[in-house]
């Protein structure tokens, strides 16, 4: 065996030997949710937590109180949601022939009567106009045949659909041509219900189906794909919450509340694009997998002066100034009182990277970041720096501000250019991040380490062999295979050793950190720890490079 | 010194509104005469899209603040953000889709409803160059402009036809909208000329981005071009 640099006690002892809070990349400075994405989704799909507690965690009205801290609570929007539970039966069952691997779990079903005062009116329609509408954003994938091979041999296919078993969404394949498909499944679904439990998912033909009910939604993924259950239905959420995000769930419990048949994709005209491209995502970038936010790698003066020139610009009523490069995070500013959710953040990276409609003309959208609030809407001014790759978003809850906003960002322009730092973000996003080499493990190929209280995640870019597109997704593969390795909620590891015959992934997992590195077919792992135990030292070294751990506030 | 003074250059500056249904080429049409570029691969706007330009017009420097807006439904709550304050709005149909004509005049009846101030509308029945798939006939169009009292032109941002003309002739309606209706929230200025040469011709700052793109998928195009011959 190779002679191995590092601590000589690089033994199998799988316990960890960095301190608690001294992790790399490690903050008590959160700007982002730091939760466990599993137990928040095991918690959102199974809520079984006193009702006050679920209040707080379903809780909206984020926006209201912004509003209402800064116009005295008599002028604040009526913005209330309650929550009330249902009790089912626990029981497990099987339904015959193909679906043998049915798997039916508990729920309890999740209900939301909203008390907002009618705030956006349900519009008429009718269903030739959503087709007129839906023919200036034509997919190509639109055209595909669904009795084709094509088609069935997709290896990820996520459908929307409304509890009536409406179409909404599909990812390949025209949905209007899926709605006895859709049927089947609405039917699947209502037909388990009806005996008090929930469809999560079947394992049937080498696919395996997933479901997601969120009312007035369904959402399903079938796959041939090795994802776990898991990975999917949080996949899933991801979908959910981009159709949250723009429509709020306010606008879409009212609209299929009031008509049940209402084809909700006329509301959702122009969405498909930003679904797609979240899909896209979902497949290749490890954001989503870890739900956490990647940051751009920059010299801690230069983050710090970024942060205190956007800090300086502060004006009544900005919640959040988020600033984004190269699809990394740059630096995030917040009210002090408020943090974002990563998932929230992930809708806002996929905003930027599914249209380059922001790169023309300083924008103003409304948009809703489900964890945020899911009742309203927050407004984005979005604009590219002086023509570079930096992108900032100033996030209000005052619709009418846009002209106060682009003042703001003048302002914020001048001080970022009086001090360099635009050039030094495109520096940052020319040079294509760090390399692996830097870290000096001879035998480490890539690695991913996640810092779990600061909700960040880094890794270095990818080299040979894995620049091949079909190498990079065999690789993001091993990458989901030893997550869901080491996430099993089973049985979970804490350190995981998989040989494959091109390379060998090391997963750890602790209470601070999430590590995967990838090194050459022959290390034992032995080896490998002993170069995690170093890498980890490189990450904590570079640290104020690699993560954001002051984040400014307002 | 011979003849008469010229008369003092006066400053415009003016709010104008883009309505019409998504897909009739707004975000082109403002794309093809702010950057003198046009785009097949435009991206759908998303919400509404700021743009400001400034052009010399009868002595009058004339700076258009133009909010270029998205026309999907799901943004129609936010439209009287961007026409509440407008002295102009562009009202965009595709000649090629009747349906659009109908809902260009949907515009119209919430204009007249929500804003009480004079406004200078203008009817642009876009993608002209689309003759042979022609559904909405011109008489038709400038009937219907005649009887709301707004111009009409014919336009195609991809052939630039009518573009230039329809921009010149709002701003010299504006012009004479800020003369005739003072209260009408236009303001007028003595134009200050050691300003003059900054901010005249020059390249558009916020469309570098998107001419690079376009650069771009000229480049992408020929290169298919050439692959596509050797297969
Ligand atoms: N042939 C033709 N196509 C156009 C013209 N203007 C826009 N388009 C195309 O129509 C589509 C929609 O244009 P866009 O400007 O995004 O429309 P908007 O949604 O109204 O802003 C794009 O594919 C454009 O390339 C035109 O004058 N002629
Ligand atoms: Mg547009």
């Amino acid at each position: 065996m190779a002679d191995s640099p590092g601590r000589p006690d690089g033994t199998d002892d799988e316990d960890q030997d960095v301190l608690i809070g001294e992790e790399p990349g490690a903050s008590v400075h959160p700007m982002l949710a730091t939760e466990d994405s599993y137990e928040e989704l095991d918690y959102d799909l199974n809520i079984e937590a006193p009702i006050t507690e679920q209040r707080e965690r379903l809780a909206s009205g984020t926006i209201a109180s912004i509003v209402e801290e800064h116009t005295g609570p008599a002028s604040a929007e009526e913005v209330g949601t309650e929550a009330t539970e249902l009790e089912n039966d626990v029981e497990r069952s099987s339904l015959e022939g193909d679906l043998s691997n049915l798997q039916i779990s508990e729920e309890v079903t999740q209900r939301r009567a909203d008390t907002v005062p009618d705030r956006q009116d349900v519009p008429n329609d009718t269903d030739e106009e959503v087709l007129q509408n839906r023919e200036a954003g034509q997919r190509e994938i639109k055209d595909e045949d669904i009795h084709s091979s094509v088609w069935r041999d997709h290896k990820k296919h996520v459908f929307i659909l409304s509890e009536a078993g409406k179409p909404i969404y599909s990812r390949y394949g025209n949905e209007d041509k899926l709605v006895s498909l859709m049927g089947v499944m609405q039917a699947l679904i209502s037909f388990v219900q009806d005996g008090k439990n929930n469809l999560r998912s079947i394992v049937a033909g080498g696919r395996t189906f997933v479901f997601l009910v969120r009312p007035p939604l369904i959402l399903v993924a079938v796959c041939r794909t090795h994802e776990s259950q898991q990975q999917l239905l949080l996949q899933l959420t991801y979908v959910y919450n981009q159709v949250l995000s723009v429509l709020t769930y306010s606008q879409l419990s009212r609209v299929l509340e009031t008509r049940k048949n209402y084809d909700l994709r006329r509301l959702l005209g122009g969405t498909e694009k930003f679904l797609d491209n979240l899909l896209n995502l979902i497949d290749q970038d490890p954001s989503f997998l870890l739900t956490a936010v990647r940051c751009l790698p920059l010299d801690s003066t230069v983050r710090d002066t970024i942060g205190h020139s956007i800090q300086s610009a502060k004006i009544k009523d900005l919640v959040f100034a988020i600033l984004i490069a190269d699809n990394q995070l740059v630096t995030l500013c917040r009210m002090k009182k408020y943090i974002l959710h990563p998932a929230d953040l992930h809708l806002v990276f996929n905003l930027l990277n599914a249209s380059t409609s922001f790169q023309a003309a300083d924008s103003w959208i409304p948009i809703c970041l489900p964890k945020f609030d899911s009742a309203g809407f927050l407004h984005a001014h979005i604009s590219y720096l002086d023509n570079s790759k930096a992108c900032l978003l100033l996030l209000t809850v005052d619709k009418m501000m846009f002209f106060e906003l682009a003042k703001c960002k003048e302002k914020i322009v001048e001080k970022l250019k009086k001090h360099h730092c635009i050039e030094a973000i495109n520096r940052a996003v020319a040079g294509g991040g760090y390399r692996c080499l830097e870290v000096g493990i001879s035998d480490l190929r890539h690695f991913i380490y996640k810092s779990k209280s600061t909700a960040q995640f880094t890794a270095p870019e990818l080299e040979a062999p894995y620049r091949e597109k079909e190498e990079r997704a065999r690789l993001f593969n091993m990458y989901q295979y030893v997550h869901q390795r080491v996430h099993n909620a089973a049985r979970p590891l804490k350190i995981m050793f998989h040989v494959g015959s091109r390379e060998a992934m090391l997963g750890w997992v602790t209470t601070g950190f999430e590590l995967y590195a990838v090194f050459g077919p022959l290390a034992t792992k032995q080896v490998a720890i002993l170069a995690v135990n170093k890498l980890l030292k490189w990450i904590k070294k570079e640290e104020y490079r690699l993560f954001i751990l002051d984040p400014p506030e307002f | 010194m011979a003849g008469p003074p010229t008369p003092r250059m006066k400053a415009l500056e003016a709010k104008v509104v883009v309505l019409g249904k998504e897909g009739v080429g707004k975000t082109s049409l403002v794309v093809r005469y702010v950057g003198k570029i046009f785009s097949k691969n435009v991206s759908p706007t998303v919400g509404a899209s700021f743009f400001t330009f400034k052009m010399t017009v009868d002595n009058h420097r004339v700076k258009l603040m133009v909010w270029d807006t998205a026309g999907q439904e799901r943004f129609r709550s936010m439209a009287p953000m961007y026409y509440r304050k407008a002295n102009a709005a562009f009202l965009v149909y595709d000649i090629t889709q009747y349906s659009t004509f109908e809902n260009m005049k949907t515009w119209v009846d919430e204009l007249k409803t929500a804003t009480d101030t004079p406004m200078v509308l203008c009817v642009l029945g876009n993608k002209c160059d689309l003759k042979d798939q022609r559904k909405v006939q011109s008489d038709e169009a400038l009937m219907y402009a005649a009887s709301i009292g707004a111009l009409f032109f014919e336009t195609s941002a991809l052939t630039n036809e009518g573009v230039q003309e329809a921009f010149l002739r709002l701003s010299l309606a504006l012009i004479s909208l800020s003369k005739s209706a003072p209260n009408c929230g236009l303001i007028t200025k003595d134009y200050d000329a050691r300003r003059k040469s900054e901010d005249f011709l020059s390249f558009p700052p916020s469309l570098l981005l998107l001419r690079e793109q376009i650069k771009e998928e000229e480049e992408k195009e020929e290169e298919e071009k050439k692959v596509g011959r050797c297969c």
